[in-house]
């Protein structure tokens, strides 16, 4: 019985990790020009940051 | 993107390689390298900076503007800037011109070349660029200006209208998704576990334990993702209506808590995963929709934003100030200068001029203006320097004459209710009748517990809401918007497209919609003739001297040319111009112009107003889809009947003022015909609202593109049949996918009611169900035959 408890509270913490990434990518505007990171990966930037 | 352009440019739409401006790709003299100076200077520039990678890269956009510089005076930027505590500025701008990524690159690279800049960024998607900087306020002249040094076209956004365009819904049910999307994925892992225990020997410890489980999981994220439902069936309920999210708020706060008492008393079935999956689905529906929206009405406001003029406003001590025109109070007096489009209504005080007034009343030729001539905004003038009188908006201008017309007509249009609402309407009520009574058959008929009795009903509300109902039209509907939008066409209103399916009629202005706005040169000359005409032409705005200055080629202008306003150029003894200006017998019945000089006999060159691309071919589109096809005009009976001949149009009326065109409209519609109004003046406002949808092309009037439903870019008028053509296939998809889901629904009822549903076969059924209208919907986007361009 210890093990099934064990797992059920790894993957629902491995769930929210997932979740809690999903809401700062689009809290940080991450979906919001999909277009343009579409097509950005096609230009060299040449000023390195 | 780079799809229609490179299918346009196999059309031919695109200069020969050679003949094309090495910065901006329009047509150049022979042997010349660029169209004009502006283009050398942004070219010389480029390569200077070391981004001459962007030649190689670009993929032009026949939609887009073409990048070149214009030197038009700037908009006051100052009013929109913010400045933070920190001392840094922000400025948001529409950018006008990009033509692929490559653009993204070199508006990014050059401005992060300049130290003070701390971040630049294109919102492709959008089309805006944020800006910001350290230091003086006044640096954002500057930055803009090396942009627009190149040929893009920055105008400032309002900071307050970027404010109250934050999305705050969107961002809820975006929120909302995750949160269920997240809690049904975890849910399924107990659930799993769950029904596979049925058919083995699972202990009731271990299942009534996996039932807690799922409970921690689903409650809290059910009691989060539910809101915006709870919501909408509350307002719903609060007007003494009924609508789908009713049953879904129900459906899913019974099951629920049944659930939960289930769990408590070590029962054998839950169905939170059920609950938590129909959220899930649900959400999809609710976020797809409002995406779309928010996605064609932040392309409105680009258009919107990309029109506005300033004016310069002359200051009490001489000087000219440029403010918005919004800003510019009564009685201002203003500066029009050549070729600038009016930004106010006002009154002549000073200067004669030509104003062409196609925007505003449809007229295709100028206007002669002088002082005390009454001006409306949107009006360009043509020929010399006016000074105006700026008069309050509001009494008996024109522009407010048509905004009472339109809200007028707007009120009369009979409110129409979408498709899947009126599938709602009827499916409702159908949906708690059918629940109530199979709660009160197992209670008062069978003898059931009122908790098992419940649950039954429950799973009926569960089986019948339907989230393939509430995919059906989002799905179809995103996917369709999506595909015009890349056709370089913006669906403003959310029911834009299930109107136009239903129409049978299409009513079209003249100028600047069916024919292009500029006219073109229609007799045959020889070269040299032409050559010295269009040299003395190419000095001069008039529209007849633009198109004889076009029809010519590049030309070297004549130096010296005198502009008489309103009658003609003279250059020497050679003169261009009205036949009284020539000393010519006005012979023609069209537009013409005359050239007499000294030895040679005078020589008339008639103009004509020129079709839109594919015009006459869409035209006969339309009517091979089985629709009628008017023509409703401002202009004079002559230039209508000639556009409408040539154009395949059988019934056209001339003359017509606005209020004539509303009524015609409205004629129409009391015959029971469901009319498409497509124009872009600021006479056709009234009438646009009238009809039961309506089309604007995006060289249209600031008021036409805010009330018509749909806004098309570009030079031809393919579009208008292309969008119909798609709305009606979206149309068909729509009914199919509503079919699919009752049809599923109609399957399942009776299993529900029987109490047969267990959670696993819930789960199945409403997956497969969503599964199938979604790959419904994408068959929207197969080409078929039918719809090559």
């Amino acid at each position: 019985m210890t093990p099934i408890l064990w797992l059920i509270a790894l993957s629902v913490f491995l769930g929210a990790g997932g979740l809690v990434l999903f809401l700062w990518a689009s809290k940080n505007g991450q979906y919001e020009d999909m277009d343009g990171a579409a097509q950005r990966i096609l230009f060299d930037d040449e000023r390195k940051k | 993107m780079s799809g229609a352009a490179l299918a346009d440019a196999e059309r031919g739409d695109l200069p020969a390689s050679g003949t094309a401006c090495a910065h901006c790709g329009g047509a150049t003299a022979p042997g010349q390298c660029f169209c004009c100076t502006g283009c050398g200077a942004a070219f010389e520039t480029i390569q200077g900076l070391g981004l001459g990678n962007y030649y190689r890269d670009v993929v032009r956009d026949t939609l887009a503007r073409r990048l070149q510089p214009s030197g038009k005076p700037r908009t006051d930027l100052t009013r929109h800037i913010r400045t933070a505590a920190d001392g840094s500025h922000e400025l948001t701008l529409a950018v006008d011109g990009l033509q692929c990524g490559a653009c993204v690159w070199l508006i990014e690279s050059v401005l992060a070349r300049e130290p003070r800049v701390t971040a630049a960024r294109v919102n492709m998607t959008t089309r805006r660029l944020r800006l910001a900087w350290r230091g003086d306020v006044g640096g954002a002249a500057d930055l803009v200006g090396r942009i627009e040094q190149l040929g893009y076209r920055l105008v400032p956004f309002d900071p307050d209208c970027l404010a109250a365009a934050r999305d705050e819904k969107g961002r809820e049910l975006l929120l909302a998704l995750a949160v269920a999307g997240f809690a049904s994925a975890n849910v399924m892992l107990p659930a799993i576990a769950i029904w596979i225990g049925l058919f083995s020997d699972m202990g009731p410890g271990t299942r009534a334990l996996l039932h807690w489980v799922s409970a921690a999981i689903a409650m809290p994220a059910i009691l989060f993702a539910v809101r915006p439902f709870w919501r909408s069936a509350w307002s719903a309920l609060r007007h003494g209506r009924t609508n789908m999210d009713v049953p879904i708020s129900i459906g899913v706060t019974l099951v629920t808590g049944m659930s939960l008492v289930q769990t408590i008393n070590h029962a054998d079935h839950a169905y939170f995963d059920s609950a938590v999956a129909l959220l899930f689905f649900l959400l999809i529906g609710r976020v797809l929709d409002h995406y779309a929206r928010a996605h064609a009405r932040a392309a409105a406001e680009q258009l919107i934003a990309l029109q506005q003029t300033d004016v310069g406003v002359i200051e009490a001590d001489g000087t000219v100030a440029r403010r918005d025109a919004a800003a510019v109070p009564a009685g201002a007096r203003v500066l029009v200068g050549p070729g600038e489009r009016i930004g106010v209504d006002g009154e002549v005080v000073q200067g004669e001029s030509l104003l062409d007034t196609a925007l505003v009343t449809g007229e295709s030729l100028p206007v002669a203006a002088g002082p005390g001539t009454r001006v409306f905004a949107g009006t360009l003038n043509l020929g010399a320097p006016l000074t105006l009188r700026a008069t309050a908006t509001g009494g008996a201008t024109l522009l407010a004459e048509c905004v009472r017309l339109m809200d007028a007509a707007e009120a009369r249009r009979s409110r129409f209710v979408a498709f899947a609402d009126r599938v709602a309407r009827r499916y409702a009520p159908v949906v708690h009748v059918a629940a109530l009574a199979t709660f009160l058959w197992w209670w008062g008929v069978q003898g059931m517990a009122v908790a098992d009795a419940l649950l039954i009903a429950a799973a009926v509300l569960i089986i019948t809401c339907p989230c393939a109902l509430a995919l059906a039209v989002p799905a179809v509907q995103v996917i369709g918007t999506g595909y015009l939008f890349r056709r370089g066409v913006l669906v403003k209103s959310p029911t834009a497209l299930e109107r136009l399916a239903e129409i049978d009629t299409v009513v079209f202005d003249k100028t600047g919609t069916l024919t292009d706005p500029a006219l073109q040169l229609a007799s045959a000359h020889d070269l040299e003739t032409l050559r010295l005409a269009a040299s003395l032409a190419a000095t001069s705005r008039h529209p007849l001297s633009r198109a004889l200055a076009a029809a010519a080629g590049p030309v070297v202008p004549a130096e010296g040319v005198r502009e008489e306003v309103g009658a003609g150029l003279a250059w020497g003894a050679v003169r261009l111009g009205s036949a009284a200006y020539t000393d010519a017998d006005a012979t023609a019945t069209t537009p013409a112009l005359y050239l007499s000089r000294p030895g040679a006999a005078t020589v008339r060159f008639d103009f004509s107003e020129r079709l839109r691309p594919e015009a006459a071919a869409t035209i006969a589109a339309l009517r091979a889809m089985g629709l009628g096809v008017e023509l409703l005009s401002g202009d004079r009976d002559a230039a209508v009947a000639l556009a409408a001949g040539e154009a395949g149009i059988d019934t056209w009326r001339a003359a017509c003022s606005p209020v004539g065109k509303v009524a015609a409209i409205e004629a129409l519609r009391d015959q029971g015909r469901r009319v498409l109004m497509v124009g872009d003046g600021l006479n056709d406002g009234p009438c646009l609202a009238a009809a039961h949808v309506s089309i604007s092309p995006s060289t249209a009037a600031e008021i036409s593109q805010n009330v018509a439903d749909v806004v098309f870019q570009g030079a031809s008028l393919a579009p208008v049949a292309d969008t119909i053509r798609t709305a009606r296939r979206m149309r068909r998809l729509c009914q199919e996918n509503i079919a699919l889901s009752l049809a599923y629904n109609l399957l399942m009822v009776p299993v529900a009611v029987a109490g047969y549903v267990t959670p696993w076969l819930a789960a199945l059924a409403m997956s497969t169900s969503s599964l199938l209208v979604m790959g419904n919907s994408f068959r929207l986007r197969r080409n078929r035959p039918g719809d090559a361009r």
